[in-house]
């Protein structure tokens, strides 16, 4: 059939000069009698005309050409899925909050920082650390300020001449980066066969060199280190300090508190373990905690009460490190707020164990036709890898393109690093038995097809807006805007 | 309530696996440290959590806001959240599978090219986290590009993000030197040329500076560009509306703050970090780009691309450690725009410039209160109270009236000052209003 609605069409492509979707008050002057004609635009303005109903159909269109949470499963790894409330929806933008100016007097903004003073304490006594802020805007913008926060300390503590920091190789490609951005010299040490941290390995990289030793705690194969407390000792024996990323914590909150096993400093992602959605790639937020050694070094400011007030004005001569221009994503703060206050002591810790059951459970019913690299009990999430490639001539990036035919996003793929062909899948505990089912017979019949009809799986896929992108292309000659 | 699997299921589940109860599937973690206590309050239904959410919600005060001073209240038309809260949206992961995530990316390139327009720069990031982390990752490959390690900027720059660049840049074997301001609140030029030397990798322009007035930016860039540095300009979105572009004065990276593009203030976060900059750079910007490409039957389509500067592909060797943007902020903005058009977004700009002035005069008939600011202002300016800036702030509160941001915080010599801005929010009765209180002290 052909094509009679245009479905593909840039907002700029429906302009037609003329059209508006908004209005606004007419003024008496104009902009030539307030400024000098040296400062006047000149350059025309391409931005697309269109009426405010082009604009909400060519928007919810563009909705509709997208996986979303709450449509679909998600199984990706390392990124915890689970359902996002609405009822935080709702709350996160009430007026009052989405209102309140940072530079408003303290007196008139005192609803949203006694939520964000809760949630730090909340924050605290989920993992036994001494202390948090809510600044960083992100995961990784909260392993900046953790390793930030590291350097002050060691700067204040006769740590200067410390230069490195240790990154096992399973690490998010962010933990590199960061300490790099920090002016840290990274060290990589390769993993143990078991996919946990080498001892040997670490014991011979770690000297009064050291910084920072950053570890993702469950590891990025979906497995606790059981040595962990060991490893915190072997670390803390040279000086440095253990860094925890936390963007696993969904595998641990409620059921283990990091302060327990000899974190120095960790982050957490309100956008996975605390419910806030990904919004198709941010706002997140990353708060940072710090044991009390390190805490009076976590960035200024930090919500205190003092004398019934809650107040920004916190005094730490110590701390120096401004991670952006005002506290935290506060949109962000309410939702992972709102999740934690849904929970009490005793309930808190079925996320955990429901992660892991879910995670595990769909290890089990795919083994025999994709192996989870590590055969054994994973914590929230495994990673699985596909038939040999060598003889099927499919690869995990044909596997994953073909689950979207079927409804399924792709799990993170080709991640961890040290695992060939990684499927990493990360159901979340908000996930169903039968949508794990489904999941699983999905996979079932790629590897059917994978047997029988490999090419259907190589060309997919096959349903989508559009057909397997040539992603090589638009590098080559870089078509970023109209 | 969000854990949908029953006693049974779970029963089931662990049958399958293999393992007697969920405890045994922990054995991982050493005994000692598995269910800690945890003293935490009760656990609320939805119900218990909206009246308490509500209840801290209207602790805070309904106040009529003239503070500007990085974050701006703007009107936003219904039309924009309406849209970008569609759980199609909102919970849509990064659009890693090009193929089924279409739509986010399409959005993302259409934001580009927005931020492009109201540049009129080259190329634009699918964003940052905020204005000021733009801008210093703005500076950071300004750096890269010169092999220069001196970063030059305006006294005049906003306070919190000098702070944000300083963090950014101990560490980092870079220098920052101040360019000073002349007394009438603009930048120096004279002392600006002589302070860029063949060490300088950029200047940091603000332009409406931090009190809010216009600079000469094509006599800056013209300054700038003769000691071989780069010039980096933080702008306000709404003012490029009827503001000569950092297109217009050849700046080399243009960001700005873009949350007054369709977005709340929000208590200042999340913000919107747009960075923009000449396509010779394109190679050296931190944060995700997204580009056209075509899918195997040649059709157009959207893909993250330039990946090879970012963390998981470079790791330690990438442009930066970002590995987000603010997606759904930028999809706020695109929204906002595509609403306003070219002609809405000149509409609301000329409204800022009338209310503001409009009220500079009105606060100059006090005769009590004098508009300090000499240059040319968009929509926020200094005022020189009788009292203490602080006073000002405190006695207008009472009256449901956030003044302005009191310059006295920054330096003792300037607390008989105001900043005060006025959007297209402030009606003229808010004007008027804001005039008597001031009158009254």
């Amino acid at each position: 059939m052909k094509e009679i609605l245009k479905t593909n069409e840039l907002s700029i492509e429906k302009s037609r000069p003329g059209r508006r979707g908004v209005r606004f008050e007419q003024t008496q002057k104009h902009a030539a009698d307030y400024l000098p004609a040296n400062l006047l635009r000149k350059s025309t303005l391409n931005l697309p005309e269109l009426s405010e109903f082009d604009t909400v159909r060519h928007f919810t269109r563009l909705s509709q050409q997208n996986y979303s949470l709450d449509a679909q499963f998600y199984p990706l790894g390392s990124c915890t899925m689970k359902y996002n409330p609405k009822a935080y929806d709702t709350l996160s933008v009430l007026p009052g909050f989405a209102h309140a100016h940072p530079f408003a007097p303290e007196s008139a903004v005192q609803g949203t920082l006694e939520l964000a003073y809760n949630l730090q304490e909340l924050l605290k006594q989920i993992t036994g650390l001494a202390a948090f802020t809510l600044q960083p805007a992100a995961g990784a913008h909260g392993e900046l300020t953790g390793i930030l926060t590291a350097r002050a300390y060691h700067d204040a503590t006769g740590g200067k001449d410390r230069c490195e920091v240790i990154v096992p190789d399973t690490a998010h490609g962010t933990n590199p980066a960061t300490a790099n951005m920090a002016g840290y010299h990274v060290i990589n040490i390769k993993s143990a066969p078991n996919g946990c941290v080498d001892k040997a390995a670490l014991k011979a990289a770690l000297s009064e060199k050291t910084a920072v030793v950053m570890l993702t705690v469950p590891n990025t194969v979906g497995l606790f280190e059981p040595e962990i407390k060991e490893i915190a000792d072997m670390v803390h024996s040279v000086g440095a300090l253990l860094y925890m990323d936390g963007a696993n914590f969904n595998a641990l909150i409620g059921l283990a508190k990091p302060a327990d096993f000899g974190v120095d400093i960790m982050h957490l992602n309100l956008h996975k373990t605390f419910a806030a959605p990904h919004g198709g790639g941010g706002p997140g937020s990353g708060p940072v905690g710090a044991a009390k050694h390190v805490a009076p070094f976590l960035p200024h400011p930090i919500v205190s009460h003092v004398n019934g007030q809650y107040t920004l004005a916190d005094n730490r001569p110590e701390s120096q490190n401004r991670m952006k221009a005002f506290y935290g994503n506060m949109a962000v703060v309410i939702r992972g707020y709102c999740f934690l206050r849904q929970f009490d002591g005793r309930t808190l810790k079925e996320i955990a164990e429901n992660a892991v059951l879910n995670a595990n459970y769909v290890r089990a019913c795919l083994k025999g036709k994709f192996n989870a690299f590590f055969d054994r009990n994973c914590m929230h999430e495994c990673v699985l890898t596909p038939p040999d490639p060598h003889t099927t001539g499919v690869h995990t990036s044909d596997i994953a393109k073909r689950l979207l035919d079927y409804g399924f996003y792709a799990p993170t793929i080709y991640f961890p690093l040290i695992v060939p062909e990684a499927l990493m899948v990360e159901p979340t505990e908000t996930e169903n038995k039968e949508m794990l089912d489904a999941f699983v017979t999905a996979l079932e019949q790629i590897y059917e097809e994978i047997q029988t009809d490999p090419q259907v799986v190589k060309d997919a896929p096959h349903n989508q807006p559009v057909k397997r992108i040539d992603e090589v292309s638009a590098a080559r000659q870089p078509n970023l805007r109209w | 309530m969000f854990i949908p699997n029953t006693k049974e299921e779970q029963a089931a589940m662990l049958a399958k696996i293999g393992a007697k109860d969920i405890h045994e599937l922990l054995a991982q973690i050493p005994e000692k440290f598995l269910y800690p206590a945890l003293d935490l309050p009760k656990a609320l239904t939805e119900q218990e959590l909206a009246a308490h959410v509500h209840e801290l919600a209207a602790k805070n005060k309904p106040l009529k806001n003239f503070i500007g001073a990085g974050m701006y209240e703007h009107f936003i038309p219904a039309a924009v959240p309406a849209l970008s809260s569609r759980g199609e949206f909102l919970t849509a992961y990064t659009p890693y599978q090009a193929e089924a995530s279409q739509g986010t990316l399409q959005t993302i390139y259409e934001f580009q090219s927005c931020m492009c327009a109201l540049t009129g720069m080259d190329v634009a990031t699918a964003s940052h986290y905020d204005g000021a982390t733009a801008m210093t990752e703005a500076a950071l490959a300004a750096c890269r590009i010169t092999g220069r390690s001196e970063i030059v900027i305006s006294q005049l720059l906003h306070p919190h993000y000098k702070e944000v660049l300083k963090t950014y840049t101990r560490h980092a074997n870079l220098t920052v030197t101040e360019a000073p301001a002349t007394q009438e609140g603009t930048l120096d030029l004279n002392a600006l040329k002589k302070t860029l030397t063949d060490k300088a990798a950029c200047f940091i322009l603000q332009t409406p500076n931090f009190l809010g007035s216009l600079e000469d930016a094509q006599a800056v860039s013209a300054a700038v560009h003769g000691a071989g540095a780069l010039l980096v300009s933080v702008v306000n979105p709404i003012s490029l509306g009827v503001v000569q572009t950092p297109g217009e004065y050849d700046a080399d990276f243009a960001v700005c703050e873009g949350q007054p593009l369709g977005n709340p203030v929000s208590f200042g976060g999340p913000g919107l970090g747009v960075m923009t900059a000449k396509k010779a750079y394109v190679r050296q910007l931190p944060g995700r780009i997204v580009g056209i490409a075509k899918d195997k039957d040649g059709k157009r389509a959207f893909v993250l691309t330039l990946q090879a500067r970012e963390q998981h592909i470079r790791r330690e060797k990438a442009s930066s450690n970002i590995c987000s943007n603010e997606a759904l902020c930028a999809l706020n903005a695109v929204i906002y725009l595509t609403l306003l058009g070219p002609q809405g977004l000149k509409e609301v700009a000329e409204l800022n410039l009338e209310r503001a002035h409009h009220l500079a005069d009105l606060i100059n008939k006090t005769k009590k209160f004098h508009v300090k600011t000499l240059a040319p202002f968009f929509n926020e300016f200094v005022v020189q109270c009788p009292v203490a800036a602080a006073d000002v702030v405190a006695k207008l509160e009472e009256k449901g009236i956030a003044a302005g941001y009191d310059l006295g915080q920054l330096c003792p010599q300037m607390k008989n000052y105001l900043l005060v801005c006025a959007t297209e929010l402030r009606t003229e009765e808010d004007l008027n209003a804001y005039a008597d209180a001031l009158g009254g002290i």
